[in-house]
């Protein structure tokens, strides 16, 4: 005990090293998390900070502050850090890392070993990613899909990013090999599958994403190192390759990425509507199966990125009607949530602000997804910025915002401090406002047919360039005042105590924060998660 | 802190590490059939200039500490802990004399000039280009995978040695041993692809 009464918990318990390396040598799972979240925050500050300098550059037409190359060096370290270093790992790594134990009852994962090698494979990536920037003949200028031929032939420094890419793989991989079978072998006595709640589904769904798209992208990767290296010639043409041939492989393993940032995410809003509508969640079977649905049909969709680089028209038939199947799981889900808060007593604090926000973007980027699916439209909008507002608006709008909202619900726990509510919403408004006013002009302008990827545009293109470019400063605003908020918090905070939201799921019955191994005693379940009516229970619990 | 046990948890996990395994595997047998598809006649011309002998010794190679493998699961199972090592010992032997093979195969390829990029190869029709490139690609990553099969097996064969693996604890091994016949089962299905397609 400290003087403001709370218990340092597993703080206290750095295990036979002290000072850093009892986080970066430890096998708690809950300092792997945290270790997760602090270096996946990192990456995420310089990704904003090149998106920030495309945006400055983009606010005038002609030369604003870099020319062409630099420009591509820009967007492609930004997509290359944001997609594999910061939305990829994103909450599983992290808030999964710490809380899908606690969740289920267990003291740890299944391999806590392998964990602490995924986080040290996950910098070694990072670092890598980084080397590519200062080394070589330039910084990669390919954009993070790394497309063949351009990729093979370019001169800047497309190996070391690539392999950059490829350890992260192996990263991923063993995060999903080890979620899985945690969540097969660890759980609490009595916690049955249709037991378990669903943020833990939703981390078990995309763990077989992970590890079966994962392979792919690594196998695609490794080519094309080999292929430049060694001039191998699968992707060449000249040597009777085929390049079409990358971009299948590549996708079929990025479309289904898309669900392992999404998934996750609608786990955590999945957890906190409940807490905060003080209602048992609508159709708990359905979210659960929803999730395994998308993370199977996911994997079948690819295709459609690929409408305009010769393909049948029946595989391009094909694909655009299976990508409107993807859409019923996570219709259902949306309707489920909405479903839930009907009549409950609604509680308006952040986390919930950031899910109803995380609800109205990610339907808005779904939307323009169909549009993009449809094959007709495609065509028009293909390669403009209609394409870069839609996938902001699913993945920063939907992944980022949710994570946000998991931050803010489960910060008294990690920390044993409450967060300052009032500077949370104020952080909130800003991301909100600044987050439209950044990306909705770019539907506007991808419609009218800016293409993405160019540093310069037509002068006509201005107005609504300056709109976006003042939204990202907004938005840069209310990350400071979030992350600033958050970190003040963490030392300054009030104590919170074990279950400051009077959540029903393991982690809010054991003290804040959690004790080295989490609980004195393993529970025993009888019941499902989500019971608020007193009368049938509480569910895993109210301590 | 005592160490969490749960050798169905082990064996779990390295299925499905397999099962990536297998994935990433997948996706060149995947670009195989379908340059095969296109190139049918080349693949054929270009597979006779492979040593059939060579191949055909190595899968008996590999075959063989496959077996050798299982016998010393077996071995540790009934606590013959010098069979067990005598064994293990074997497999590891074996693996090599498949890399030496391996070796003496890509030299003779690459001292008649061919090899990815060379000139001579790049004389060749593009079926056969493709062909040679697969093959030094998939047969490539395949010899890697035999060498970490041979350090991961040589570390067992230390613990064993050392009475760290025993007739109860053994799971370290048999996933060991699982992976050596993912390895093996790999190399079946490279060995006809490329030297019985003629
Ligand atoms: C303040 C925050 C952000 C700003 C200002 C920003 C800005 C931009 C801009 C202007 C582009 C288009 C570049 C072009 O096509 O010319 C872009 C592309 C991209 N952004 Fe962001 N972005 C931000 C946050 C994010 C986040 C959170 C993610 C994902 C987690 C993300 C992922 C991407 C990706 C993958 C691309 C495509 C890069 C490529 O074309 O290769 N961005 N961003
Ligand atoms: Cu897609």
């Amino acid at each position: 005990m400290n003087e403001s009464g709370i218990q340092p918990g597993f703080y206290a318990a750095p295990g036979s090293r002290t000072g850093i390396f009892s986080w970066i040598f430890s096998t708690d799972h809950k300092r792997i998390g945290l270790l997760y979240l602090f270096s996946i925050f990192s990456f995420f500050a310089v990704g904003v900070c090149f998106g920030l300098l495309m945006r400055l550059e983009l606010i005038a037409p002609g030369r604003t502050i870099v020319g062409p190359s630099t420009y591509n060096a820009f967007f492609t370290l930004h997509g290359v850090i944001m997609i594999f270093l910061f939305v990829i790992p994103g909450i599983p790594v992290s808030l999964g890392n710490f809380f899908m134990p606690l969740q289920i009852g267990a003291r740890d994962v299944a391999f806590p070993r392998i964990n602490l090698l995924s986080w040290w494979f996950y910098i070694t990536g990072g670092l890598l990613a980084l080397l590519s920037l200062f080394t070589g003949h330039g910084p990669p200028d390919t954009g993070w899909t790394f497309y063949a031929p351009y990729s093979i032939r370019t001169g800047t420094n497309v190996v070391l990013a690539v392999s950059a890419a490829f350890v992260l793989g192996m990263s991923s991989i063993l995060t999903g090999l080890n979620f899985i079978t945690t969540i097969h072998r660890m759980r609490a006595p009595g916690m049955t599958w249709f037991r378990m709640p669903l943020f833990v589904w939703s981390v078990y769904a995309t763990a077989w994403v992970q590890i079966l798209a994962t392979p792919i992208l690594g196998i695609t990767l490794l080519l094309v190192i080999i292929e430049r290296l060694f001039g191998v010639g699968f992707f060449d043409p000249a040597k009777g390759g085929d390049p079409i041939l990358y971009q299948h492989l590549f996708w079929t393993y990025s479309h289904p990425a898309v669900y392992i940032m999404i998934l996750p995410a609608m786990g955590v809003v999945t957890e906190i509507i409940p807490v905060f509508s003080r209602r048992t969640v609508f159709g708990y079977k359905a979210i659960a199966f929803s999730s395994m649905a998308i993370a199977s049909v996911g994997y079948f969709v690819w295709g459609h990125h690929m409408f305009t680089s010769g393909m049948s028209d029946v595989a391009r038939v094909v694909f655009s009607f299976i990508t409107f199947i993807v859409a019923i799981p996570s219709g259902v889900k949306v309707f489920n949530w909405v479903a839930s808060m009907y009549k409950g007593s609604i509680r308006v604090d952040a986390p919930l602000l950031f899910v109803l926000a995380f609800i109205f973007l990610f339907s808005i980027g779904g939307l323009t997804g169909l549009i993009l699916g449809a094959l007709a439209t495609n065509i028009q909008v293909h390669g403009t910025y209609f394409v870069v507002g839609h996938f902001h608006y699913v993945i920063f709008g939907g992944a980022v915002f949710a994570f946000f909202g998991g931050l803010h619900y489960w910060f008294p726990k990690i920390t044993g401090r409450m967060y300052n509510e009032k500077r949370a919403r104020l952080a909130w408004l800003f991301l909100f406002i600044g987050f439209n006013a950044l990306y909705f002009p770019m539907f506007i302008l991808g419609w009218e047919g800016m293409p993405r990827r160019y540093y310069d545009y037509l002068p006509k293109f201005q107005p609504l360039n300056v709109v976006s470019t003042v939204g990202s400063w907004i938005v840069a605003t209310g990350l400071i005042l979030l992350f600033a908020n958050l970190l003040r918090s963490a030392r300054k905070g009030a104590a919170a105590g074990p279950n400051p939201w009077g959540g029903t799921t393991l982690e809010w019955q054991t003290s804040s924060p959690p004790p080295h191994e989490n609980f004195g005693e393993i529970p025993v379940i009888t019941q499902g998660p989500y019971i608020y009516n007193p009368s049938k229970g509480k569910g895993h619990g109210t301590a | 802190m005592e160490r969490h046990r749960d050798d169905i948890g082990a064996r779990t996990g390295m299925w499905l590490f397999l099962f990536t395994e297998i994935l990433l595997f997948g996706g060149l047998f995947m670009l195989y059939s379908m340059f095969r598809m296109q190139h049918g006649a080349e693949f054929h011309k270009a597979a006779e200039n492979l040593n059939r002998i060579a191949g055909t010794t190595n899968t008996l190679v590999l075959i063989t500490s496959s077996l050798a493998m299982a016998l010393s699961i077996a071995a540790i199972r009934r606590g013959r802990k010098a069979a067990s090592v005598a064994l293990q010992a074997t497999t590891v032997l074996l693996g090599c004399v498949f890399l030496l093979i391996k070796y003496f195969e890509w030299s003779t390829e690459i001292g008649r000039g061919i090899y990815p990029n060379s000139p001579a190869l790049l004389k060749l029709d593009h079926g056969e280009i493709l062909f040679y490139g697969l093959y030094f690609v998939m047969t490539g990553l395949h010899g890697l995978h035999v060498i970490i099969g041979i350090s991961v097996i040589s570390f067992m064969l230390v613990s064993t040695a050392k009475g760290n693996i025993t007739s109860t604890d053994h799971v370290r091994l048999e996933n060991s041993g699982l992976y050596w016949h993912f390895v093996d089962t790999i190399w079946v299905y490279l060995f006809p692809l490329f030297y019985l397609v003629t």
